[in-house]
């Protein structure tokens, strides 16, 4: 028999799923607008943030409605519990592509200081990582998840290169070049957070099918 | 809409004030469930919305009760029509000992005049669907209802309100008696019916009660102490007493 909690949990399972798409949208526009310089489109990162808050609270009042009224147990209260934590890590993904707007629009109209090699590649790792955190969400995927924990090393490699370049080859040789660099450092920097987000779902994802806990302990993920 | 208004009503069995003051609103078309430890005056409540407790030697009431706006404590009320509107669903289910059909067709008989035997089929397969039972029974109308099982028993009690077109639905422990399957079977009926009913259900069961309805009201020593909303009752409530009730401190 279908419970009406079925219900109420499939509402709540949408709602999360819509703020994964704002959060995806969200760094993909981020990222075009650092790429193209776009402003407009660095606007409208900042300004959809009201949406993702507004969206973030009322999933959050739903979250405890259903805790209060339904007393979850065991998958449910697991579904319930992760689906606050994605929620916060989700807006948070959100609050980061705003930050990389605001370091984009102060990046406009100032000559590049290098071609962009190492950011697209961390954007791209980026990007899948959320990409792949939310599917692991939607579809109950564990290995999946795993993906996403495995791909995070790299994304940590990548913030490495940007950040000795940017101030071996340019800060400590040019210190006119730090405005800029600074910038760049910043938004390498939160790209870099964003996967250390999407691993964080993906840890909550897997305790959420199947109740064990790999946050802390790597060496579960190798069993 | 509120379809049940008390102002400032009071009630007294003999010496003992059972209902302090009560000012409330029910809803039409939700669910609003009272509740409160053992004693606290909720049956009392509940049963004042049909004049139940007339029947109980030493009851004496003041203030006002509005269903639909007429003030039942107007000794010209007529009870027969009240309580063919405001039906009452008991603990244990109480069928009486006759056909499923007969259960069915008797207040209709009482309060009806001379109504045909097709149409009288009709409000029967017309009561049992709204509480679906139809498919279950359709092929044994004409069996003892004493045979059916509790849960059986208790949608049959229900679909008799709904043939005498009853519109508003009063529950005093309606799956006090049931298992949990049971218990989720009537809590999704009566989800189904609230689209044509106005629901009072008094239950002991608090996660009942947060589960199934709209509003919400705690009772305490023959005081309604807070009627709100079933979200902030349970997620925030304004008096401390409820918290100290519904967080399990209370006593």
């Amino acid at each position: 028999m279908e419970r009406h909690f079925d219900q109420e949990l499939k509402d709540l399972n949408q709602e999360i799923l819509k703020m994964g798409a704002f959060a995806e949208e969200a760094i993909y526009k981020s990222v075009e607008a650092l790429k193209n310089q776009d402003t407009k489109l660095a606007h409208a990162v900042i300004d959809h943030d009201n949406d993702v808050d507004n969206l973030e609270l009322a999933i959050d009042e739903k979250c405890i409605d259903l805790i209060a009224r339904y007393q979850p147990m065991a998958k449910d209260l697991r579904f319930i519990a992760t689906g606050m934590k994605i929620n916060a890590e989700l807006e948070r993904i959100a609050d980061i592509a705003v930050d990389i707007a605001q370091r984009t629009l102060e990046l406009v109209d100032k000559p590049l200081l290098k071609p962009l090699i190492d950011i697209p590649k961390l954007t791209s790792v980026a990007q899948n990582m959320v990409k792949m955190s939310i599917d692991a969400f939607i579809k109950r995927d564990i290995e999946l998840a795993k993906k996403v924990l495995l791909s995070d090393p790299e994304a940590n490699a990548l913030r490495d290169l940007v950040q000795k370049e940017l101030t071996e080859d340019y800060m400590a040789k040019d210190s006119s070049s730090a405005p800029r660099a600074v910038q760049l450092l910043l938004i390498a920097r939160f790209l870099e957070r964003i996967c250390d987000h999407t691993t964080n779902i993906a840890e909550d994802v897997i305790y959420m099918v199947q109740a064990e806990v790999v946050k802390h302990h790597p060496e579960k993920l190798k069993e | 809409m509120e379809k049940i208004i008390t102002k400032n009503l009071n009630l007294w069995y003999g010496d003992f004030q059972a209902l302090k003051n009560v000012n409330s609103g029910f809803k039409a078309n939700k669910i609003t469930a009272i509740i409160g430890p053992s004693g606290c005056g909720k049956s009392t409540l509940l049963r004042v919305f049909n004049r139940m407790n007339d029947l109980i030697e030493g009851v004496k009431m003041n203030g006002e009760i509005l269903v639909e706006g007429e003030n039942i404590l107007n000794p010209d009320i007529d009870l027969v029509n009240l309580r063919k509107k405001v039906g009452m669903v008991f603990q244990r289910p109480n069928p009486f000992p006759l056909s499923i059909y007969e259960n069915i067709v008797f207040g209709e008989k009482i309060h009806g005049d001379n109504i045909k035997k097709d149409k009288l089929y009709d409000i029967v397969e017309e009561s049992l669907k709204s509480v679906l039972l139809w498919d279950e029974l359709k092929d044994r109308l004409n069996k003892s209802a004493m045979k059916l099982s509790l849960e059986q028993k208790q949608r049959l009690c229900i679909a008799r309100l709904i043939a005498v077109k009853s519109d508003i639905l009063l529950m005093d422990e309606p799956c006090s008696a049931l298992d949990p399957q049971s218990t989720a079977r009537i809590e999704e009926l009566m989800r189904e019916l609230k689209n044509n009913y106005t629901i009072i259900i008094v239950t002991h069961n608090m996660q009942q009660a947060a589960r199934v309805s709209d509003n919400t009201g705690f009772m305490l020593f023959g005081e309604l102490v807070e009627f709100r909303d079933t979200h902030e009752i349970f997620t925030a409530p304004s008096d401390k007493r409820t918290e100290d009730y519904i967080t399990g401190r209370y006593g």
